[in-house]
């Protein structure tokens, strides 16, 4: 095994950046009051957190009561789906929910057990080669009953962006509410919620060097959600429990990052990951497909499928070379199985079991690349020839 | 590592030893579990894999699971049925041994570019000037050289059984001492890949031809009753057959060609003569047709003296000093000296048909 430790799964999570850590320190020890207590501890935790949710709110050109803070990426999914969906059927506006085949099962699972456990219908719109969805599906899809579309802003597999404007005119066309999920893309995008045509959005700062344990979801003022988390009324009533002072201080101080240096950081992933993606190509131009769109990808995402190979052999060689990765079909258990994204977009059982994910971040060297290179340059044949002894 | 108290000592053992460990486990195929009767053993559940993972972590070594289970279920669960839908008594676990764990794994490890594959084994490799032998485990109650005897001299170069050095005993005592959460475990000796241990049902869900009733004959074909199906009988088994006969009758056989069992009297189920294919010698040759050696017929029968001599095709036949009951094809024959395993082979279908004649011959008065 190697000292060497290369962190390349910067779509799985971030380090926490110290600016962000000194943000937050002062609400541990210090200013630790419930911001629901009328006392002066509980004011004094309410102004930071509200603080925190006027920070977000200016960001990306809303109102502070638009900013809901969760406790994570998926409750900010599960919060819009099930908040919605729940919501028009006590209002009898609709019944139906559209989302995309490569949706992260924070959607897709819950889309699925609305469907079969609480009646509700759904359409899932297949994808292109690219991972994109069609304009035209999307269209023919929707219905007088459609509540809500869920499409994400760019896959956390494969990176494909999808076209977020175009869903949201055609939504807003058809008088349906339109929610996305903007976990990956928040770490290289800005947003001006004033232009985009999306009602509801989900961030999870843990993948823009801020903390796990906190999630955003924006609302758009009038929207109205059955929150499927009740209790003391926190968040305006749409997601009980008791906020999270240190983690929204957090998650406000790593958006303001995001926004202050998205130039330099989307230059930076994106000479590594053009470099990760040719090399790799260029190695194995027979064995190895960038999967996801070309060009309309996240850029910190380089994300491969290997012909014959096994996602989870790549990850646990890559790991003895000291090299975090991720893979689609990876698991800890030993039971792979084929990517549903890679399915979806069309690749044959040759390739699905061999999803590799490469996320790079702001403190990715090229040097670690030409190291990454190497040791898959090393590794692939290895695993090639295994597979070729067993098949 | 299984999760299991032999693998996770062995793994602690060689941390200590300061060599270098990757914790592997290999996720097999196997049913689902079927009801409370999984078997203990059932392969990759999750309370294994934790604990497994458990035993990784304290020793600070990284731990993997590989996917075998396509591979696995082609060769071995495969095999398994194969073998009952010819007549024969398989035994998985050498196969098992033979082409997952030091074919499939032990290249997986060497790609990892490991020197050496360890397991929990209770076997012994002494590197001796004229080569690798392998030797039973200082605990005789525990020796497992018997589903060794398929290793090379390839093998032995690149494996390590570290129990083997000690009894199961103390091997439960290291556990104690290196703070394994795996000191109290039983063991269980049912085949991993079944959703309840219930091998019969298996073989009735998983194979059209296995497990077909068929006619119970005597030596001579004649036709004395019907038969449940081949695979739920064992050689040499009395009871359970349903035929009222004058005589006390045994299983002797099973002809798979024919899906018959064929029943006799207790003499003619002693065996002189057997002969065995699919053969490994570890020094790689047989010992010397006069040199009188230790036969095993079974994981855990008693051994008992016999010889050695080449046969055609690579095969072996053993020649024993006392008539020997029980033999059934499609088990490992491994042949000892003192406690050194010499090799062995799967025992061939034809030694049930010599072996009858044989037994008759030496039992006949005359």
């Amino acid at each position: 095994m190697t000292e060497k430790m290369i962190y390349l799964d910067h779509g799985a999570s971030t380090p926490v950046d110290p600016r962000v850590l000194a943000a937050m320190m002062p609400y541990w020890s210090e200013i630790y009051g419930n911001p629901s207590s009328a006392h002066s501890y509980g004011r004094a935790a309410a102004t930071a957190l509200e603080e925190a949710r006027a920070t977000i709110a200016r960001l990306i050109h809303a109102q502070p009561d638009e900013i809901v803070f969760t406790g994570c990426g998926s409750e900010s999914d599960n919060i819009a789906l099930r908040g919605v969906m729940h919501a028009a059927r006590a209002q009898r506006s609709g019944n139906h929910l559209i989302i995309s085949a490569i949706e992260h099962s924070a959607v897709g699972q819950t889309a699925v057990q609305l469907r079969d456990h609480f009646g509700f219908d759904l359409t899932i719109l297949p994808v292109d080669a690219n991972g994109q969805i069609r304009l035209d599906d999307l269209a023919a899809a929707i219905r007088p009953d459609t509540a809500l579309i869920s499409i994400m802003a760019a896959n956390n597999e494969i990176g494909s962006f999808q076209p977020i404007a175009e869903i949201g005119a055609l939504a807003r066309a058809h008088g349906v509410l339109f929610h996305t999920d903007a976990i990956q893309a928040s770490a290289v995008r800005r947003w001006d919620m004033r232009q985009e045509p999306i009602d509801l959005l989900s961030m999870a700062p843990h993948k823009f060097y801020g903390p796990k344990g906190i999630g955003i979801l924006y609302v758009r003022q009038g929207i109205e959600l059955l929150s499927p988390l009740t209790g003391g009324g926190q968040e305006d009533g749409r997601r009980a429990g008791t906020s999270n002072v240190a983690y929204a201080v957090g998650a406000a101080a790593a958006l303001e990052l995001v926004n202050d240096e998205l130039a330099e950081r989307t230059a930076h992933y994106r000479a590594l990951t053009n470099r990760l993606i040719d090399g790799l190509l260029a190695a194995f131009p027979e064995d190895c497909r960038l999967t996801g769109h070309p060009t309309d990808r996240l850029p910190h995402n380089g994300s491969f499928a290997f012909r014959h190979l096994s996602g989870n052999d790549l990850l646990m060689h890559l790991d003895m070379a000291g090299i975090a990765a991720s893979s689609g079909s990876a698991c800890k258990t030993g039971n792979p199985k084929p990517a549903a994204t890679l399915q979806a977009i069309g690749l044959d059982e040759s390739w699905t079991k061999g999803g590799l994910r490469l996320t790079v971040g702001t403190q990715t060297t090229p040097q670690d690349v030409v190291y990454t290179l190497e040791q898959l340059q090393a590794i692939v044949p290895k695993l090639q020839k295994l597979a070729a002894m067993f098949a | 590592m299984s999760g299991g108290v032999d693998s996770s000592v062995a793994a602690a053992l060689l941390v200590e030893q300061s060599y270098e460990v990757v914790g592997m486990m290999m996720r097999l195929w196997s049913e689902p579990a079927i009801g409370a009767n999984a078997p203990a053993n059932r392969c990759c559940t999750p309370d294994q894999m934790a604990d497994a993972r458990r035993v990784a972590d304290l020793l600070g070594i990284p731990f993997y699971v590989v996917d075998v289970q396509e591979h696995f279920r082609r060769t071995i669960v495969q095999f398994f049925i194969d073998e009952h839908e010819h007549g024969r008594t398989p035994n998985p676990c050498l196969e098992c041994n033979r082409q997952i764990r030091f074919t499939f794994l032990l290249n997986q490890a060497l790609a990892l570019d490991a020197n050496y594959l360890a397991t929990g084994h209770y076997a012994r490799v002494d590197h001796t000037p004229s080569g690798y032998r392998l030797r039973q485990g200082v605990d005789a109650a525990k020796d497992q050289a018997y589903v060794l005897h398929m290793l090379t001299q390839d093998h032995l170069a690149h494996v390590k059984f570290p129990v083997g050095e000690y009894t199961k005993p103390e091997v439960r005592q290291l556990a104690v001492k290196f703070n394994l959460p795996v000191a109290s475990k039983s063991e269980s000796q049912d085949l991993c890949f079944l959703g309840d241990g219930d091998y019969r049902r298996f073989l009735r869900e998983y194979s059209q031809r296995a497990g077909q009733p068929g006619p119970i004959v005597d030596e001579n074909g004649r036709v004395l009753g019907q038969h449940d199906g081949l695979p739920f009988y064992t050689i040499g088994q009395r009871k359970g057959l349903g035929i009222a006969a004058p005589e006390p009758l045994f299983v002797l056989r099973k002809d798979g060609a024919h899906n018959a069992l064929v029943v006799g009297p207790r003499e003619a189920l002693g065996q002189r003569r057997m002969t065995a294919r699919q053969v490994n010698w570890i020094a790689g040759a047989p010992p010397p047709p006069d040199q009188p050696v230790q036969v095993k017929i079974r994981y855990k029968a008693v051994p008992v003296e016999g010889y050695v001599h080449e046969g055609e095709n690579g095969r072996f036949h053993v020649t024993f000093t006392e008539p020997v009951m029980g033999i059934t094809a499609g088990q490992g024959v491994v042949i000892f000296a003192a406690d050194e395993c010499l090799g062995g082979g799967i025992i061939d279908d034809e030694t049930e048909r010599i072996g009858i004649k044989n037994g008759r011959t030496q039992e006949e008065p005359t």
